[in-house]
């Protein structure tokens, strides 16, 4: 089957079978591969994406589903940010990061990073919805995404570093 | 720069989703391999049909143990465990054939293709069982003749425990049980093996060793070490689970590979990874402690088992470092500690932050408690009392002679705390509430860093660094960045020893082909053991920049600010602008026969407070608040150390709370997150405060120690104890599950 939607901005159109997981579209068919397997059954929120701009796990997401619908990944956030920031100078241009990956960045909430674009994308969700969240309206957003090495300390402090920065731009 | 807040150069990619896991790779033709297991727990293999699988139209070529070109073992410590069971399968989900397919999905399906008939033989599952001498022979070969099942005895005689214990006033004595951990790095287990020219193999993949990848391909591929390169990728997490069994992992690729004579990738599904691939060793601990009437600790004696599992793996290093960590951070004139690890038909057990120390540590922090309720004495002031300082001895005769700072730890957690205040609010909402109670943890423990004297061979690392023309420097190192931080905190450490900016100086991913072997990236010795390397490579580099800045007229002080100009001469006159570096631990010695010697060249230390509540009605822990103090030397890097700190505490918390693998006749009964929960978010406590307080060490770099695994180690008991505290009732068995809580009150 043919289907066509929208990704990071960009039209695309594939040719796809029914079973096909929107995790794998991304990662195979389009070389997205900032959206990450961590369990293929919907409790690690690792291939977290925006559908439409809800937060969705990418694993349990059909391909007939995104048909006509757009599609945000880690590989999409940066160019959406207003005001671009850059980090280090031992870096070439084109390093801009978007608010939220800004903050994890600069609060120390990125370790071995395979879980980070999922809670990048599930920060983001929440934030465009509620640029003022509260610590419970943090977690509540975040429970279903799972890290091994930060403890999550301070990526809370990251999603409300984020939020700050967020609400700063607008 | 040390000690500076730097911003870590990998998280940009990592945000920006463009660091490349395993996964994100692929190479022209590259083909997708899956694994042919075994189904039964122990079992001749009596018919082994692949003919369907062939008949695959996408498979393109299979591959049984009789194929394989080289040894078929995966060398570890014991070459005991095959690439691929050949006749006898010894646990459920064992390899016994793989195939390469032209696409995951089709690789996937064809596995169920294959046919394999049992015969199947008595199988045996638990340690003690196991260890009886009528149980069925599951090592290879069997031990001794009474205990076929022995994998490992070892044991440490101090002084006489007899008198240790006569002169006590009190003796405790407790026998603990801990199950299963599994490491849930959220990158499951993955390698590429790349053909490449002149018959070498390049291997891709996730790890912690890349020289224990190199050995082990090489021999399973019978190819000379040099013809084997391997490079790590981006690495999503480790924990000890990608020490052994990445080796495991290449092997299968490579044979595929070898014989497909194309690139093979081989990644784990979460299910295959948590059915087959190492975890914590269960364990058994039987502790008796002896104690006089001010605290002071008189005698230990500790009998402990280990579960390996149907290979020795990495397990008699485990049962070691348990066997050295038994006593804990104290002085204790008698000590007599035996420990055993016993083969099973289940999953080999391996390496998992702590190393078969945590076990021990539950237990000698449950007993300390234990001393000090029979002895009236405060909890902390009994481990303050008892707390080794410099001049004691380790239970290993080791005179301590610089850095340790474990009465510090206790001191400033203590401190931080407010320990005596909180104890009497904790009582205080006790005797007011009815169904919830409230309880306080303490857990101090000592952690000997690098190999130590088990395995002193492999407490060496070397660095490459160059100086490029423009002045910048890059550095190859044989210790790999697993999510803990340590590209960035040997950038800090090159960066101070040469005096170039931080964003001057890049560290290459670990490719085995530009380094010495540098031994594992484990035992929380990376910064140390890859940062002397670092240094000793940077005085090299530093005196020939010295030499060649006099000849330009060029003043000391403006080297820094000159270094440009430097290295443009170095270019323009053909001058060696390389250097390697290389690092040695300091000596280490252990006698096998009373397990007395100098164990490790230095230790870390921590202690740990937790507060909890429990609902007294569902069984259900939570943490509260936290208190983590550690003196793991010169800090590098503040907030990655917190990072390090409170990630450990949470994996504790897991550990001591949830995390539990059910066995069933061999067959693990966890198959995902769904039913092998590990905290998220909200098990976390509200408050979590990390301190450090510094013992320098003189042979670490600018005084660092080690750090990675010692915040699992201390959290987990100081979470048991809050709980036990909570309860007024023994704790002696992980998890400490709603079910198991509620067993305790009623």
């Amino acid at each position: 089957m043919r289907i066509q939607f929208i990704v990071n901005g960009r039209q695309v159109e594939r040719e796809t079978n029914a079973e096909t997981r929107l995790l794998d579209l991304l990662r195979e068919d389009l070389h997205l591969t900032g959206t990450k397997e961590g369990c293929g059954e919907g409790e690690c929120g690792a291939c977290t994406v925006l559908l439409d701009g809800r937060a969705v796990n990418s694993c349990l997401v059909l391909a007939p589903q995104v048909d006509g619908k757009e599609v945000l990944t880690i590989e999409g956030l940066a160019p959406l940010s207003k005001s671009h920031s850059r980090h280090s100078t031992g870096r070439a241009k084109g390093d801009e990061l978007h608010p939220i990956q800004q903050a994890f960045v600069e609060k120390g909430a990125v370790q071995c990073g395979f879980c980070t674009p999922g809670f990048i994308m599930s920060t983001y969700a929440l934030l465009e919805e509620n640029p003022s969240p509260n610590d419970e309206e943090i977690l509540s957003a975040l429970e279903g995404n799972l890290c091994r090495c930060t403890g999550y300390t301070k990526i809370i402090e990251a999603v409300r570093y984020a939020a700050k920065l967020m609400r700063e731009e607008r | 720069m040390i000690g500076a807040a730097v911003l870590r150069p990998d998280a940009i990619d990592k945000v920006r989703g463009e660091a490349r896991f395993v996964d994100d790779l692929a190479f022209p033709g590259m083909l997708h391999a899956a694994v042919i297991r075994g189904t039964v727990p122990h079992a001749k293999i009596c018919k082994l049909d692949l003919k369907s699988v062939s008949k695959h139209p996408r498979v393109i070529c299979t591959l049984t143990a009789n194929e394989i070109p080289g040894e078929n073992v995966v060398h570890v410590i014991y070459d005991d465990q095959p690439a691929l069971a050949d006749e006898i399968v010894r646990y459920i989900g064992e390899p016994i054939a793989l195939l390469a397919a032209e696409d995951r999905t089709s690789a996937n399906q064809a596995v169920k293709l294959a046919t394999i008939n049992y015969e199947e033989l008595p199988a045996v599952f638990d340690s003690l069982s196991a260890l009886s001498p009528d149980a069925p022979t599951v090592a290879v070969p069997a031990a001794t003749e009474k205990a076929p099942n022995l994998f490992n005895a070892m044991r440490i005689r101090k002084g006489d425990v007899a008198q240790g214990f006569a002169q006590a006033d009190v003796i405790v004595e407790g026998e603990y049980h801990t199950g299963y951990q599994e490491h849930a790095y959220l990158e499951t287990q993955g390698a590429i093996a790349v053909p490449e020219l002149n018959g070498a193999m390049a291997i891709y993949g996730t790890m912690q060793c890349p020289f224990y990848v190199q050995a082990a391909v090489a021999k399973v591929l019978g190819l000379p070490l040099s013809k084997v390169r391997v490079i790590q990728t981006a690495t999503g997490g480790a924990f000890g689970g990608k020490e052994d069994v990445p080796s495991l992992v290449a092997c299968l690729a490579a044979l595929l590979a070898w014989k497909a004579r194309r690139s093979v990738k081989l990644v784990f599904d979460r299910e295959e990874d948590i059915l087959t691939t190492s975890k914590r060793h269960p364990s058994i601990v039987r502790y008796k402690s002896g104690a006089k009437a001010d605290g002071t600790l008189t005698a230990i004696e500790v009998d402990f088992v280990y579960n390996a599992g149907a290979y020795q793996t990495l397990s008699p290093a485990v049962l070691w470092r348990g066997l050295m960590h038994a006593a804990g951070p104290y002085r204790i004139p008698h000590v007599k500690i035996d420990g055993r690890s016993v083969a099973t038909n289940t999953v080999p057990c391996g390496a998992f932050r702590g190393f078969g120390s945590p076990q021990v540590i539950f237990a000698h922090e449950s007993q300390m408690d234990r001393l000090a309720e029979r002895l009236g004495i405060d909890r902390l002031e009994i481990r303050r009392r008892n707390a080794l300082q410099i001049g004691d001895e380790t239970a290993t005769k080791q005179r301590l002679s610089e850095s340790v700072g474990v009465l510090q730890t206790i001191e400033k957690a203590g401190r931080l705390a407010h320990w005596e205040e909180r104890l009497r609010k904790v009582e205080a909402f006790n005797a007011a509430s009815r169904d919830r109670r409230r309880g306080l943890g303490i857990s101090s423990v000592m952690y000997g860093v690098g190999l130590g004297g088990k395995a002193p061979f492999l407490d060496k690392a070397g660095a490459y660094m160059k100086l490029e023309a423009d002045g910048s420097i890059g550095i190859a190192v044989g210790t790999v960045e697993m999510g803990q931080g340590l590209t960035t905190a040997l950038t800090q450490i090159a960066s101070e020893a040469l005096s170039v900016p931080f964003d001057r100086i890049h560290l290459a991913p670990v490719d085995s082909s530009r380094v010495p072997d540098s031994g594992p990236t484990v035992a929380s010795r990376g910064t140390m053991m890859s940062g002397l390397a670092i240094l000793d490579a940077a005085a090299k580099l530093k005196e020939r920049i010295r030499t060649v800045a006099k000849d330009l007229h060029i003043p000391k002080n403006e080297i820094p600010s000159r270094l440009k100009e430097i290295a443009q001469a170095f270019f323009m006159r053909n001058l060696d602008p390389a250097v390697e570096g290389w690092a040695q631990g300091a000596p280490v010695d252990w006698d096998e026969e009373t397990g007395l010697g100098n164990a490790y060249f230095v230790y870390a230390y921590a202690t740990h407070i937790a507060q909890v509540e429990v609902d007294l009605t569902t069984g259900e822990a939570s943490v509260e608040d936290f208190v983590a103090v550690h003196d793991s030397g010169r800090i590098v890097n503040h907030q990655l150390a917190s990072g390090q700190v409170e990630g450990g505490i949470a994996q504790g918390l897991g550990f001591a709370l949830m995390e539990d693998i059910p066995q069933e006749d061999g067959r693990l009964m966890t198959t995902g997150f769904t039913t092998y929960r590990i905290p998220t978010i909200r098990d976390i406590a509200a408050d979590t405060k990390v301190a450090f307080v510094e013992a320098l060490y003189s042979a670490g770099p600018f005084g660092a120690k080690g750090l990675g695994e010692v915040p699992l180690m201390a959290s987990h008991t100081a979470v048991s104890r809050a709980v036990a505290h909570a309860l007024g009732a023994a704790v002696n068995t992980y998890p400490l599950s709603p079910e198991r809580v509620k067993g305790s009150v009623a």
